[in-house]
Parts: structure tokens; C-alpha cells; sequence
């Protein structure tokens, strides 16, 4: 009776403990047990089937020898770079114009930050039919009397990545936008007041005080665009499929092709543990900050 | 989002005034059409017939409305080999989305729950552990997983769908409402402790009944997120049990037959109807869990 | 030249929320002015408005003899300092403070003396290339007073400056304060809502209360005719007893009755010839006694005087201050505490002879509040 009592006792001071445990598990098994299993494949002779004999590094000498590699890896600089650059400048623009008292900045908003709702799959349908080179915006420019005006980005190997930047800016400077406008919303009002009182219009203002204040949020708002853009997949799928060839490929599509559809699982992991690096080296620093402010 | 409190900062009426707010106002419903016109073209398109289609412009109206090209999508379109429509579809997303809405969201209260009110020690550090799997690129799991599934005897089933974003989805979910018990008083558990109320007890009769808005913010994220998830569902479902982003994308990339936009576009909004429809309905906790998610992707 | 304020009938609604109902103020040049208040009265909103930092609903404001309505708050020749002290984070002290007049274009060489003056007069120059988030309160509270004053406006503009330091700090700020204001002779316009801040501060104190000035005046006459109950429940710590009762005149002279309680007899206030002369108001008449904590103590512990009134209550609560002592006793329904020294204090319980310095009483009207 009273061992009984003490045991439902421990139980009772070891439940948080109890109830957080298979979180703990699903995490070790699902999370770093799979990246060391697909860390271990990379190292080995695996093709169609999984082989467990280890190979040293063939598996990354024949990635880095994939010109669709270098393809995917280019992809991936020129969308990222062009994606954050741009998201982040319209994000910020839109944000300080909206700050300007706007009455209707509720329904502005609204519209601004709706295509982050949708699935990048729909992005990637509709745009494909804006940029259709027959009967899209080639066609309506050239209704409007351009009659030599093309625009075939979408099926010019040189320009296609271009169009997926631009449905993905499309998608997601909304996203920016809401960022900076909930950091430009921290600021205190009394601090834009006393840069009135010193004289400061809006220009000086913004750029003398308050953009500067807001480190913090741009810092946060380009690590999180690019971890969306290192993700990329479902909108190049849409968009574009990856061509035309293999003209759009970026990483993430380049593991899933050489996975399910070339059944090289060896180059497969090889090129999805490259991909866990880049994010590592990108969000563990940053988490580790953040994680340092919020703990408490 | 706070609205900013001061009415305004006294300024110099005139010419100068007027066409900066001007200026303030094109901008600002310029981007509104940039973001518009896409969602219009779609709407337009898809009430067009293929004739319109072709011999019209893009930006053009429909001149009748024609909703045949959403019967298709709904119900004739191809998808494969198949040529029933999206229904199907859209119900294994149904399927799909709501249990692994609703283990993701309970799971991630109850721990994080445990994980900021139960301070016990290594608590920081299993939390950040869990955390890092909300970053990882999933392409580094879709191998193990895929084999996974087939030992568990659920490969391409939307039951091992169910199973894969409650796993990856637990990360999140934990981080949300870890952040949202952070700001939570520890008195209020210590009071309910006092009380005689016990880890559930103090669980489902008071703090689960105050996370309302955190409850709220999480599921519609999760919700967002499984619903237009591609990756797992390309990856894990063959044919039958595709969800409708998977379906989508199939009925638009068919090799085979005439082009069919109207079609295309109807089965577009038909799969993001339902992700806009919580975003016009709940947008400021939308809005919330985008931003109270800044600390993530 | 020192620039003074002229109000003229201001009104202020938000989103159909009247909170200015008409302010007429005239602040001469040179003068310590305090808006003091409960929070929600309008003061805030008041000085934003002087500031420019918000817009005018109706009505004229001048500062030096020049309508502002319309002007933007950097032409109006002030400075302010903030509650939250509103310092850039992101710019050195050296900067916040030139800040002001970088933006007006002044040439670097007149902008380093400003600093060397300033700095040197506030004790910040040990900090200058700091920024702010590496300061204390105190610090922070002399950067943001450097960068009003460096500019040498005509009008300076506080708003709540001390409310976020902590006792000791603001009572030396104040002290500062004061100073700089006796040093520089230039109008200052100060919101607080701690009535010490207001009486030891002010050249003139305004009370406001729901959007109005209750009253105008100085420190002093403030304190000694308060010209409502309002005013005179706010100013003063702690606050003026409020006895209620009625006027009798039971051999022709007026008197205030106060039922006693307890099935004891009624109180008759004798009250004093000054203030008996003016009352014209019928007996039976509803009233307030108001009555200052010193001006009730021990009986024949001060020297004796005219219109003094005794009477023996058990004393509640004893509080003893340091200085002086509080008495809590119960006179009807209603609480009052006297001020004695801390020799005359007495165990809780025991009975009490007070003694009532008649001539400081004030009397108001109970229906309306005034003064009488």
C-alpha cells in the first residue's frame, strides 16, 4: 500500500520527464538517425538498392563531377541571391510606406501577404500560364502593338531560373513585408517623436534611426528567406520542372531526381548531406543566438 | 499586427505634402495589383473557354461565364492514367491534413508544456535537439523515411502521409507553443500545484483552456503547411493516394492531349482554396504565426 | 528674447473620444509650468500638442507670440525630453545628442563646442562615444536632457522625465532640474502626475482633470485655496480630509455638523469669521469639510490660537513616517488622518484629544464641488 502510494509519487515527479520522452525519441530516430543513415549511405557504394559497403568518398567525387550539379549549384547562388535581394527590398519599401498612416493598411496587408497562403504548386501553375511564351504576357504586349516583343524566359534555358525568382518573390516579399512591418511597430513612438522634434523628415528619419534599429528583424528575415530558397522544390517543379533539360535544377530537386527517379542513392545522399551543411552552417549560429535571448 | 497609437506629427500642408501622399498611395496599389493580378488572371481563365482562351488576352474578362472547365477539374480532369478530377484527391488531403493537424498541434502543447513548466534538468537541451529537425532540408530524410514506410507496411498510403507530418510537423509545433508558454506566469501552475492538481490536471483544466490563441495560431500554420506540402506527398503516395498538390501538379504537367488553361486554373484554385479560405477567415492569426514563427522557415 | 504659450480654446477628440475640452492657457515667457493630473486627464496629449507632435482638433496655440497651428514640430524652436527618455539606440551619445543639429545643417565646429558645454554642465562627458544601452537610467536621463538642451531652444518640453528612475535619482534630477531652469530662465512646459514634482517644481501649477484645467495658479495657492474638491483631493500627501455634513446655525454663527457615529452626539464645527462672512447658504445645506492632516493634532501641542476646535476620538491605525506620525481615526462613516509629531503618538484603541486648527479649514459645496 504505502510502496504503492511512494511509486505513483515518482512516477508523478518523473511524468515531465515520462511525457516529453517520446518526443525525445521520435526526434533521435526521425531527425539524426536518418541524417546519419543518409550520412552513412554517401560513403558507400549504394546505387539502386542501398549497399552497405563503405566507399570512402566516390559518392561526392562523382557528385562534384555532375555538370547538373554545378547547374543545380549555380541555380541555387543566383536564385538566392536575387530572391533575398529583392524580397527584402520591396519587403522594406512596403513596409515604411504602410507605416505612413494608411487607413486601409488592414486590407493592403491583406492583399500583400495572401500568396503566402497558397501552395508553391498553385504559384508554380499559375505563373507558368503567365509566362507562357504563346499566350501570356508575350502575347499581351504584343496585342498591345509590340508586334516583335518576346519574352521566353520561361523556356530559355539562359533565363528560366529568372522565372522562378519571380514567382518566388511574388510568393514571398509579402512575407518580408510583414516582418519589417511588425519590427517598425516595435519601435517606440516616443523615439520617432523626439526625430521629429530634431528635425529628422521621413527619409532621415528611416534611415538615420529606425532601419538601423531593426538588425534584428533583417538579420532574422534573410536567414529565413534563405532557408526558403535553399528548400526550393515544389515551385521549380511547377514552374518549370526543372528544364528546360535540367536548365532550373537546384539542389533540392536535383537529390529527389537522382532518388526516386535515377535510383542513385549514393549520389542522392551525397548531394542531400551538401544540403544539410549549407543549412547548418546558415541556422545553427543563428538558432543559437535567438535561443540565447528567448531562454528564460 | 499593433497599429502605430500617434494620429500625427504635425506637418507642413502643400503642394509638396499632396503629391508625396500621392506618390505614397500609387505605390502602394501599383504592388496591390502585382500581387492581385495573378489570382485574377487565374479566376478570369478558368470561367474562359478554350476558344476565348486562345483568340483573347491574358488580362481579358470572361464574356460569358463558363464553369465548365470546374466541373472537369472537380470531377473529369486527367490525373495519370485516371480521369475522375481532383475530388478524390482533395479528399486525401482531407485525409491527410486533419489528423496530422491535430496529433502535431496536441503533442506540441502537451510538450511544450512539459518543457517550460516542468522545468526538469537537460529541458533546454532536449528542446533545442527537437528544434534543429524543424530546419533540416527534408531532402536529407526521404530516403530512410521512404524505407521506413515500407517496413511499417505504409508506403505510398495516406496513413504514412499522416505519420510523416506528424513527425516533422512535432518540431514546429513544440517551438510554438513552447514560445507561447515562455510568456505564460509560472504561478498559475504553481497555484493550480497547490491546489492539488496534478501534470494533467493542471494541463487540460488550465493551461490548455488559455492557450486558446496559441491553439488557434498553431493549427492554422500546421494546417497551412500539410495542406500544401509537395515533397512528402510526391515522395511517400503513388497514383490513388496522391494528395491534391501532387494532383495537381499532374493534371497540369500531362504530356498527353490538348492544353487545357481553363482547366488548369480551376484545379489551381480548387487546390488553394482551401489554405485562402482559413487566410481570409483567421488572417491576423495567420499573420501571427508568421510571425511569432520568425524563428523558423 | 524668451518665448512665451498661449492657449487658446484647444480641443482634441480621438476616434469620437473628446479628451481636450477646451483649454485656454497663458504660460509667460520664462516660466516653470507643471500640467499635473491623473492618468487619462489629457496632459500628455496637451504637451504633444504644443510639441506638434500631434494635431490640433480645434482651437489656436502660440508660442512666442506666433500661431503654430500648422507648423511642424522642428520649426517651433523646442525641445522635449521623453518619459522613456527615446534615445537611438543605434547612434553613440555624441550623436544623439548633435542629432538636432545635424539635421539643421549647423557647422561642425559650433557643434562640438555645443557638446563640450553641455556635457560638461551635465556630467556625461566621461560617456559620449557610449551607446545608450551601455548607460543607466540616471545616465540615459542626462543624455536625453543634453540633447534638449544642446539646440538652446525657447521652450523645453518634459514629459514625465522622471518617472522611470528610481526615488533617490529622481529626487537629485529634480533638484537638476530646477537649477538648469534658474540658470538658462528659459519657458519650460512639464507633465507629471506626482504632486510633489508639480508644487516643488512649479512657478505655476495647471490641474487638469478629464480633458479640462481645473485650476491655474501657483504652488501655494494651490495648496492653501483649492478652488474644487478635485483640486484639492489631488494636491497634498497624504490627500485632505473630506468630511461631509451640513451647515446649521445654531446661535446665529455657522457651524458644520458632522454626525458622530456610534449613537454618539454631533460634531459642530465652529467655523471661522472669514469664512463665515462670505456663506449666504441656507441651513441644512450639504457640504465638505475639507481639512489638511497638519492642520489637526495633538490638543495643546502647538501654541494656542484662534478658531480651534477639540474633540476626542479613538485612534485606528497609528503610521509612523519618520518625521511626523500619522493618526488614522473615524469620524461617522469617514477616515480622516491627522499629522502629529511623533511624541504625541498613542496605541490603537485608546482614546485621542485632537485639536482642529479651524482657520486653515476649507469648505465646498457638496452638490457641485466648489469652493465656498
Amino acid at each position: 500500500m504505502q510502496s504503492g502510494s511512494r511509486l505513483s509519487a515518482r512516477l508523478e515527479r518523473r511524468l515531465p520527464q515520462l511525457v516529453v520522452s517520446p518526443l525525445f525519441a521520435v526526434s533521435l530516430f526521425f531527425v539524426y538517425g536518418f541524417i546519419l543513415w543518409t550520412a552513412y549511405i554517401s560513403f558507400t557504394k549504394s546505387g539502386v538498392m542501398p549497399n552497405y559497403t563503405f566507399d570512402g568518398l566516390a559518392q561526392y567525387q562523382r557528385l562534384w563531377n555532375t555538370p547538373r550539379w554545378y547547374v543545380a549549384i549555380r541555380n541555387l547562388f543566383v536564385f538566392t541571391a536575387l530572391f533575398i535581394s529583392i524580397s527584402l527590398a520591396i519587403g522594406i519599401l512596403l513596409a515604411v510606406l504602410l507605416d505612413q498612416r494608411v487607413r486601409i493598411e488592414g486590407v493592403i496587408r491583406t492583399i500583400y501577404l495572401y500568396p503566402m497562403a497558397l501552395s508553391f504548386i498553385v504559384t508554380g501553375t499559375v505563373w507558368k500560364w503567365i509566362l507562357n511564351p504563346g499566350l501570356g504576357i508575350e502575347r499581351l504586349v504584343r496585342q498591345a502593338g509590340f508586334e516583335n516583343f518576346t519574352f521566353d524566359w520561361l523556356v530559355n534555358p539562359d533565363y528560366a531560373i529568372y522565372t522562378v525568382v519571380m514567382a518566388a518573390v511574388w510568393q514571398s516579399s509579402g512575407y518580408a513585408m510583414a516582418l519589417f512591418l511588425a519590427g517598425l511597430r516595435s519601435v517606440d513612438d516616443e523615439v520617432l517623436k523626439a526625430a521629429a522634434i530634431d528635425g529628422a523628415g521621413p527619409w532621415r528619419t528611416y534611415t538615420g534611426i529606425v532601419l538601423p534599429m531593426l538588425r534584428p528583424v533583417f538579420l532574422s528575415t534573410v536567414i529565413i528567406l534563405a532557408h526558403l530558397a535553399i528548400k526550393s522544390f515544389d515551385l521549380v517543379i511547377a514552374l518549370t520542372g526543372g528544364g528546360p533539360g535540367y536548365a532550373t535544377d537546384m539542389p533540392a530537386t536535383f537529390m529527389y531526381a537522382f532518388a526516386f527517379q535515377r535510383s542513385e542513392l549514393g549520389v542522392a545522399a551525397a548531394s542531400a548531406t551538401m544540403m544539410l551543411m549549407t543549412v547548418v552552417a546558415i541556422i545553427v549560429p543563428y538558432l543559437y543566438s535567438e535561443l540565447r535571448k528567448t531562454a528564460g | 499586427m499593433k497599429e502605430r497609437r500617434i494620429s500625427g506629427i504635425v506637418q507642413r500642408r502643400g503642394p509638396r505634402h499632396v503629391l508625396m501622399r500621392g506618390l505614397l498611395f500609387a505605390i502602394l496599389l501599383l504592388f496591390c495589383a502585382y500581387y492581385l493580378v495573378p489570382l485574377v488572371v487565374m479566376i478570369s481563365t478558368s470561367l474562359k473557354s478554350l476558344a476565348e482562351i486562345r483568340e483573347g488576352s491574358l488580362l481579358s474578362l470572361p464574356q460569358t461565364l463558363d464553369f465548365s472547365a470546374w466541373t472537369k477539374a472537380w470531377s473529369a480532369a486527367c490525373v495519370g492514367v485516371r480521369c475522375d478530377g481532383l475530388a478524390p484527391y482533395v479528399w486525401n488531403s482531407v485525409l491527410m491534413t486533419v489528423p496530422a493537424v491535430a496529433i502535431s498541434t496536441f503533442l506540441g502543447a502537451l510538450n511544450g508544456y512539459a518543457l517550460t513548466k516542468w522545468r526538469f534538468p537537460g529541458a533546454d537541451w532536449i528542446f533545442a535537439l527537437v528544434l534543429f529537425g524543424a530546419f533540416i532540408p527534408f531532402q536529407v530524410v526521404l530516403l530512410p523515411m521512404a524505407r521506413t514506410l515500407g517496413f511499417l507496411g505504409l508506403a505510398g498510403t495516406v496513413p504514412g502521409l499522416i505519420l510523416v507530418h506528424s513527425v516533422y510537423g512535432l518540431a514546429f509545433t513544440t517551438l510554438f507553443f513552447r514560445n507561447f508558454f515562455i510568456g505564460v506566469s509560472n504561478g498559475i501552475v504553481q497555484a493550480a500545484m497547490v491546489d492539488g492538481a496534478g501534470f494533467f490536471g493542471i494541463f487540460f483544466r488550465v493551461v490548455l483552456p488559455m492557450s486558446i490563441p496559441a491553439i488557434v495560431v498553431t493549427v492554422i500554420w500546421q494546417f497551412t503547411q500539410i495542406w500544401n506540402d509537395f515533397l512528402f506527398g510526391v515522395a511517400f503516395t503513388i497514383g490513388d493516394s496522391n494528395p491534391v498538390t501532387v494532383a495537381l501538379n499532374n493534371v497540369v504537367n500531362t504530356s498527353t492531349g490538348v492544353k487545357q488553361y481553363n482547366v488548369d486554373m480551376a484545379a489551381a484554385i480548387i487546390a488553394g482554396l482551401p489554405t485562402l479560405a482559413v487566410y481570409v477567415i483567421a488572417g491576423a492569426y495567420f499573420v501571427r504565426g508568421l510571425s511569432a514563427g520568425a524563428i523558423k522557415g | 528674447m524668451v518665448s512665451g504659450i498661449k492657449l487658446e480654446n484647444v480641443h482634441k477628440s480621438f476616434g469620437g473620444n473628446e479628451v481636450i475640452k477646451g483649454i485656454d492657457l497663458e504660460i509667460e515667457p520664462g516660466e516653470f509650468v507643471v500640467l499635473v493630473g491623473p492618468s487619462g486627464c489629457g496632459k500628455s496629449t496637451l504637451l504633444n500638442m504644443i510639441a506638434g507632435l500631434e494635431t490640433l482638433g480645434s482651437g489656436h496655440i502660440h508660442i512666442g507670440g506666433n500661431i503654430v497651428d500648422d507648423i511642424p514640430p522642428r520649426d517651433r524652436d523646442i525641445a522635449m525630453v521623453f518619459q522613456s527618455y527615446a534615445l537611438y539606440p543605434t547612434k553613440t551619445v555624441r550623436e544623439n545628442i548633435t542629432f538636432g543639429m545635424q539635421t539643421r545643417r549647423i557647422p561642425k565646429d559650433l557643434q562640438k563646442s555645443a557638446v563640450e558645454e553641455f556635457s560638461t554642465l551635465l556630467q556625461i562627458h566621461a560617456y559620449l562615444d557610449r551607446k545608450p544601452g551601455q548607460l543607466s537610467g540616471g545616465q540615459r536621463q542626462r543624455v536625453a536632457m543634453g540633447r534638449a538642451l544642446v539646440r538652446k531652444p525657447e521652450v523645453f518640453l518634459f514629459d514625465e522625465p522622471l518617472s522611470n528612475l528610481d526615488a533617490k535619482l529622481r529626487i537629485e534630477m529634480r533638484t537638476e532640474i530646477k537649477k538648469l531652469h534658474q540658470r538658462l530662465g528659459k519657458t519650460i512646459v512639464y507633465v507629471t502626475h506626482d504632486q510633489i514634482e508639480a508644487m516643488t517644481l512649479a512657478s505655476r501649477i495647471a490641474v487638469m482633470d478629464n480633458g479640462h484645467v481645473r485650476q491655474f495658479a501657483d504652488p501655494t495657492t494651490i495648496y492653501e485655496h483649492p478652488v474644487d474638491l478635485f483640486v484639492a483631493g489631488f494636491m497634498g500627501s497624504p490627500p485632505m480630509n473630506m468630511l461631509p455634513g451640513c451647515l446649521r446655525r445654531p446661535d446665529g454663527r455657522p457651524v458644520v455638523e458632522a454626525p458622530a457615529g456610534g449613537g454618539a452626539d454631533a460634531l459642530h464645527f465652529p467655523l471661522p469669521d472669514r469664512l463665515a462672512a462670505r456663506l449666504d447658504q441656507p441651513d441644512g445645506h450639504q457640504v465638505v469639510l475639507g481639512l489638511r492632516p497638519e492642520t489637526i493634532f495633538r490638543a495643546g501641542s502647538e501654541l494656542p490660537g484662534e478658531d480651534r476646535f477639540t474633540l476626542n476620538r479613538p485612534v485606528s491605525v497609528v503610521e509612523p513616517t519618520g518625521p511626523d506620525t500619522m493618526i488614522v481615526f473615524e469620524i461617522g462613516e469617514t477616515e480622516l488622518i491627522a499629522r502629529v509629531r511623533p511624541e504625541d503618538a498613542a496605541e490603537p484603541g485608546t482614546p485621542f484629544e485632537f485639536e482642529v486648527d479651524m482657520a486653515k479649514a476649507k469648505l465646498f459645496d457638496a452638490k457641485t464641488g466648489l469652493h465656498l
